[in-house]
């Protein structure tokens, strides 16, 4: 990039305004450069074959029926992990409303929240592996003392359900860390004027608390499940067969050695999900268009 | 895009791997350039050793580029990294760079693409068969002085590939865990439940791959139908015997997967390194028996175009050929050398025993088990 250095004594009266203009400048390279370049170039390879020539191929592939249940595997289990998370996250968040912003119980939650959520990958994989895998610590326990085999039908820890549980691990962390912010957002006073008028806790939550919040809640839970969705290194640690959620056919895709010339549907597969995802959000936008109404 | 002129026929194969079978006869490698002085040789062209006036030439030129770069070799398979420290002492002058250990045969070729024009580029490849009739164009024709004694078919006639070392697929076992199978359907009963595991996704990986072809020819069908090989796995998933996770010596230790699919040396090779914290034996099924070669290639754009095809002829000796025996794999040039007398009898004599009958998919038998596989494998064992 060449920068341009302007005459200072005249940039003021010239260039008046685009100071701020000038000052997007190196995020908006950023963005292009490390974002929005690399997404083009990835989900263009899928619009060509391995010779370069234009092809529409591997785009009617994602018809193909192992492709579709592999996206109704990845949509199912960002979905659930999403909403379980949003849950579970939400009371936690709701049960700390108690405790002092800057007191030690607080800090600590964000800390370890801070930590959880981005802990993930062959660490969690192994995590779970050494506790629930089958010679795991409360695997064995459980099958000594108390004579239950958790794999009674199968090793599930190694297949989509068994992705559940760690995914539910780091999503719990991030919805604290996304929506806390939103409940103390929640004005005391509120809930006073309430009591004046005469209502009671239901209808503060009714009428005040939820929509005020459903915006936050969705936002988060929207971005849980796109955590999901892109979610790797864990799957790929964890099951080895089959390649059941579309990150790991994106794999499979690029260094197969046993199906060769699929390289180039990794793209289409990317494409795929940002399809996805942009579905996704647009749901999320008019949700917000119409809860919008509540929030002035 | 590739010519597929192989003739890997079941039977060939197995006179190759089988003892005291007659050795294939050769046609004389045609030489390539003229004898000169190892200085002004433009390696990267060079098709056989008479380009470098013979192997101090080609020495030479090798220590002067002073590098080779290696890519996607385990230490732990079929003894790698005993050939790699063998290499390194030979040739002191010659740095080795070993990038990811753990790469896919496919990723090697990428590397090669992504990297080219580089120095960091790969000189020499380590590739399966899928991926080795594939990537031809990504390939420099090398022929190595022991050129003769490899088996026709398991060689590509311009030397732009070559068979290295190969073996059954056999499974790995803890004695102390379950009993010895001695048929497929052993492994289908209650004492293997949740026990049973392979190297991989057949749709990824070649010894998963091997592992389905296995159980297919076990199973009533053959290496032109791998669909009894996908059912036998769909039965032991329904049978809650199938464990999917990924092998490693890590897992057979912890006792995660007592039971393993995969190739003979390597299984071997899991053994040598938990010896003294797990028993692990290894059988090689009676029937018939599923095996396959690796092949060496040098990278048609090898930044150190001496120094790979220094490595080709050292790999093609017989300390290496040997090196690779003790791994447990079967070099090459085994029958050769066995003919000579250079190579290990003792090593050669552990080896397990050989199935009756051998196959090996040739490439369209391959390429159609690949397609099944990717249309049936996934549902299969859900």
């Amino acid at each position: 990039m060449t920068s341009t250095t302007l005459p200072r004594a005249r940039s003021r009266s010239r260039f008046a305004g685009s100071g701020s203009v000038l000052g997007l400048v190196p995020f908006t390279a950023y963005i292009l450069l490390f974002l929005a370049l690399p997404t083009v170039i990835a989900v263009g390879t899928g619009f060509f074959d391995g010779d370069g020539a234009l092809t529409f191929d591997n785009i009617t592939a994602l018809g193909d029926p192992v492709l579709l249940a592999t996206f109704g595997n990845s949509l199912w289990l960002s979905a659930l992990t999403a909403v379980v998370g949003a849950l579970v996250g939400a009371l936690f968040c709701y049960a700390l409303i108690g405790a002092k912003p800057t007191g030690v119980l607080r800090s600590v939650v964000d800390a370890a929240s801070g930590v959880l959520a981005q802990f993930g990958g062959v660490m969690l994989a192994f995590a779970f592996v050494a506790t629930i895998g089958i010679q795991g610590m409360i695997t064995v326990l459980l099958r000594d003392r108390l004579g239950v085999d958790i794999f009674a039908n199968g090793v599930w820890l190694y297949d989509v359900p068994g992705l559940i549980l760690p995914y539910i691990y780091f999503q719990v962390p991030l919805m604290i860390i996304t929506f806390s912010p939103a409940l103390e957002s929640l004005k005391p006073q509120w809930a006073e004027a309430t009591a004046m008028l005469g209502g009671g806790i239901g209808s503060y939550w009714r009428h005040i608390g939820l929509p005020v919040l459903l915006p936050s809640f969705l936002g988060s839970l929207l971005l849980l499940f796109a955590n999901a969705f892109s979610s790797f290194a864990t799957a790929a640690a964890l099951t080895s067969q089959g390649s059941q959620i579309v990150p790991l056919q994106i794999r499979s895709a690029l260094t197969s050695e046993t199906v060769l010339g699929h390289e180039n549907l990794a793209g289409s597969l990317a494409l795929g999900m940002i399809v996805v995802m942009v579905v996704v959000m647009t749901l999320y936008a008019l949700l917000m268009r119409r809860t919008a109404r509540w929030v002035r | 895009m590739l010519t597929k002129r192989l003739a890997l026929a079941g039977t060939a194969v197995a006179a190759a791997l089988a003892l005291g079978l007659a050795g294939c006869s050769a046609d004389a490698s045609a030489s390539g350039g003229s004898s000169t002085d190892g200085g002004s040789v433009d390696a990267a062209t060079a098709t056989n050793l008479d380009a470098f006036g013979g192997l101090e030439g080609l020495q030479e030129a090798a220590k002067a580029e002073g590098a080779l770069n290696v890519i996607a070799l385990p230490r732990d398979w079929a003894n790698y990294g005993a050939v790699l420290d063998a290499f390194a002492e030979k040739y002191p002058e010659i740095t080795i760079n070993e990038a990811t250990p753990d790469a896919s045969s496919a990723e090697e070729i990428q590397a090669a693409e992504n990297l080219a024009g580089q120095d960091t580029a790969p000189d020499v490849f380590d590739v399966g068969a899928a991926v080795a009739l594939a990537s031809t164009d990504q390939f420099a024709p090398y022929q190595v002085a022991t050129w003769d004694e490899i088996p026709e078919a398991l060689k590509e006639q311009s030397g732009l590939w070559t068979g290295d070392y190969g073996g059954y697929m056999a499974i790995g076992y803890d004695p102390d865990a379950v009993p010895e199978p001695t048929s497929l359907d052993d492994l289908l009963g209650a004492d293997y439940k949740g026990k049973v595991a392979i190297n991989g996704d057949p749709t990824q990986a070649g010894a998963a791959f091997a592992a389905v072809g296995l159980a297919a020819v076990q199973n009533g069908g053959s290496v032109d139908d791998f669909q009894p090989g996908i059912d036998f796995f769909g039965e032991l998933q329904k049978a809650g015997n199938f464990v999917k996770i990924d092998p490693t010596p890590a897992t057979i230790a912890s006792g995660e997967t007592p039971v393993v699919f995969d190739w003979d040396y390597l299984n071997v090779g899991y053994g040598k390194d938990l010896e003294g914290q797990r028993n692990w034996k290894v059988t090689i099924l009676p029937g018939t028996g599923y095996a396959g070669y690796y092949n060496q290639a040098v990278n048609v754009d090898a930044p150190h175009p001496a120094a790979a095809r220094l490595w080709q002829e050292f790999l093609y000796s017989d300390d290496a050929q040997n090196l690779w025996l003790a791994g447990g794999a079967r070099p090459v040039r085994a029958e050769a050398m066995a003919e000579a007398g250079t190579i290990d009898e003792d090593l050669f004599k552990a080896l397990p025993t050989v199935p009756g009958e051998t196959v090996v998919p040739d490439a369209d038998q391959a390429e159609a088990a690949s397609t099944l596989l990717g249309e049936k494998w996934a549902s299969a064992v859900q």
